[in-house]
């Protein structure tokens, strides 16, 4: 007996976001449009929903969709001459190739070289960094662009805006699809990788709303930085930001309260910490470090590393901390690198030290704009028996940016403040 | 897909078209690759912004003819090749190696195809 629509409704629901994301990659990565391999998927979804209450749901959805959006592709390339020309100076496969080989290679559980294709494709330096951003959490993530939308806490609309845009730069410019070759392909990775952290920090520290962390944002990235590791298995930065989001993931439980406020390092409960995603982290954390080509996250995943085999924050090796943010300084010279060395010099070497090292900053105006800084600044003076001047800090940072469930944690430390 | 590699120059770097400057030897070099590679589609070279001649219209619709060089503007285009190559990073690639993108930059736009 054949289907009726709500079950082939139900069946194509039921096909998840990852199946989905990998179709659109397979198709992009075959076509190089990523426009038209969107249009086509979403036309051979439509023509599943038509056909298959007639025929029957066939054994394989996955390679049935495939082939028949490949086919529909074939048809638009035929007509358009224009795109054509240009898929076809793409260097595209023929279509002589057996779509057998496709259905086989969705069918299996392993992640291919299209997805790697697709991020790239995402993270072309001809785009913007938001460009970026949007186009991996939209085609490489496979997120909605409602959800989206609300990562960048921005209007739907604007969010369509910037995608549709996006896309037509791509086709207007020509970027490509594509793995390239090896040594081009350590070229484009620091972008890539930096797409991926951004997608982290933004879920793992709201840069504004009500709350403090995103879990699905910060689930992303750590999913998309283990598909570049699954991928890249000996490059050191791949291994380094995997273990970095990995370590700062095990704490995740720990990192705040029932009230959903912010706890800070000294004060979590590391009995919540997550010791499986720790123990990963840890062992990824030292094949990086061990490995050529380590780079700036190799050498954060080291500091996390410290943090998280410390067992308490009283036993942490601060002069180990401390001697890595000197190295990731010259490597990386800004402020919020510089700001974290202060504090971990502080630890170190004392707050006296610490409020010294913190003073010289003032004169960064990214710093003076920057809620961690006031904070440390207001955690030193605290330390140092200021409450007058440690209360003055705390009030410059309520005055910046950040997330509500930020202030409550602020407002909560000055109300702990003697006087 | 055809791309325009546009030399780019600014009038205040000190090296532009003085003896610190680039060697006419390194873009001779560097079109007969470019030739050679045959994606050329099709390429210029123009004198200095110093022999421009701004034309524009005046308030009442009337031609507005100017010299160079032109104080407002320090930015100009000293040269362009138009390619024909797969992607833009083969565009980007053929760019890098220009002697131009060492001396001022070079702009990489694809054509607008009618």
């Amino acid at each position: 007996m054949n289907p009726t629509s709500e079950q082939v409704a139900h069946v194509l629901a039921g096909i998840g976001r990852e199946d989905r994301a990998r179709l659109l990659a397979a198709l992009a990565r075959r076509f190089g449009d990523i426009g038209l391999a969107e249009d086509v998927l979403q036309e051979s979804l439509a023509a599943a929903l038509e056909t298959w209450p007639g025929t029957g749901v066939p054994r394989s959805p996955l390679a049935w969709l495939m082939t028949t959006a490949r086919r529909k592709a074939i048809d638009v390339v035929r007509r358009d001459q224009v795109l054509a020309q240009k898929l076809a100076r793409l260097r595209i496969e023929t279509e002589t190739s057996a779509p057998a080989a496709e259905s086989v290679a969705l069918a299996s559980d392993g992640v291919g070289d299209e997805r790697l294709a697709m991020l790239l494709g995402c993270c072309h330096p001809a785009l913007r960094e938001d460009e970026r951003i949007a186009l991996t959490l939209r085609f490489v993530a496979g997120l909605p662009t409602p959800e989206v939308a609300r990562a960048f806490l921005v209007p739907v609309a604007t969010m369509q805006q910037r995608i549709v845009r996006a896309k037509a730069k791509i086709r207007a410019t020509g970027i490509p699809f594509a793995v390239p070759p090896e040594d081009e392909l350590a070229d484009r990775l620091p972008v890539v990788l930096r797409v991926v952290y951004l997608v982290y920090t933004e879920g793992y520290s709201r840069s504004s709303g009500p709350h403090h962390v995103r879990a699905d944002l910060t689930s992303e990235a750590v999913h998309l930085a283990r598909v570049l590791h699954r991928l890249l298995p000996t490059t050191a930065e791949v291994a380094g930001l995997l273990a970095l989001l990995l370590l700062t993931d095990a704490r995740r439980a720990a990192r705040t309260d029932a009230d959903g406020v912010p706890v800070p390092l000294p004060r979590q409960d590391r009995s919540r910490w997550d010791r499986t995603l720790a123990a990963e982290g840890l062992r990824l954390a030292e094949q990086a470090a061990g490995s050529r080509g380590a780079g700036t996250y190799t050498l954060q995943a080291a500091v996390a590393a410290v943090h998280t085999e410390a067992p308490s924050h009283a036993d942490t090796d601060w002069t180990q901390i401390l001697a890595l943010y000197d190295l990731l300084l010259r490597l990386e010279p800004g402020p919020v690198v510089a700001l974290n060395r202060a504090i971990a010099a502080g630890k170190a070497l004392g707050p006296a030290e610490g409020l010294r090292l913190l003073d010289e900053l003032s004169a960064s105006a990214a710093l003076a704009r920057h809620r961690p800084y006031h904070v440390a600044r207001a955690i030193t003076l605290t330390e140092l028996g200021r409450a007058e001047d440690a209360r003055a800090a705390y009030a410059r940072a309520l005055d910046l940016e950040g997330n509500a469930a930020e202030e409550t944690f602020i407002e909560h430390e000055m109300g702990r403040l003697p006087g | 897909m055809k791309y325009v590699l546009l030399l780019m120059g600014s009038t205040t770097e000190p090296e532009c078209g003085d003896a610190e400057g680039p060697d006419p030897r390194e873009f001779m070099a560097f079109d007969q690759e470019i030739t050679q590679a045959g994606v050329v589609v099709d390429s210029f070279s123009l004198h200095g912004p110093e022999t421009a001649v701004r034309v524009s219209q005046g308030p009442s619709g009337e031609p507005v003819v100017t010299s160079g060089p032109f104080a407002e503007s320090r930015e100009f285009v000293g040269g362009s090749y138009v390619i024909d190559v797969p992607t833009v990073d083969d565009a980007i690639a053929w760019a890098a190696k220009s002697p131009g993108s060492r001396f001022g930059w070079i702009e990489v736009r694809p054509l607008a195809e009618y």
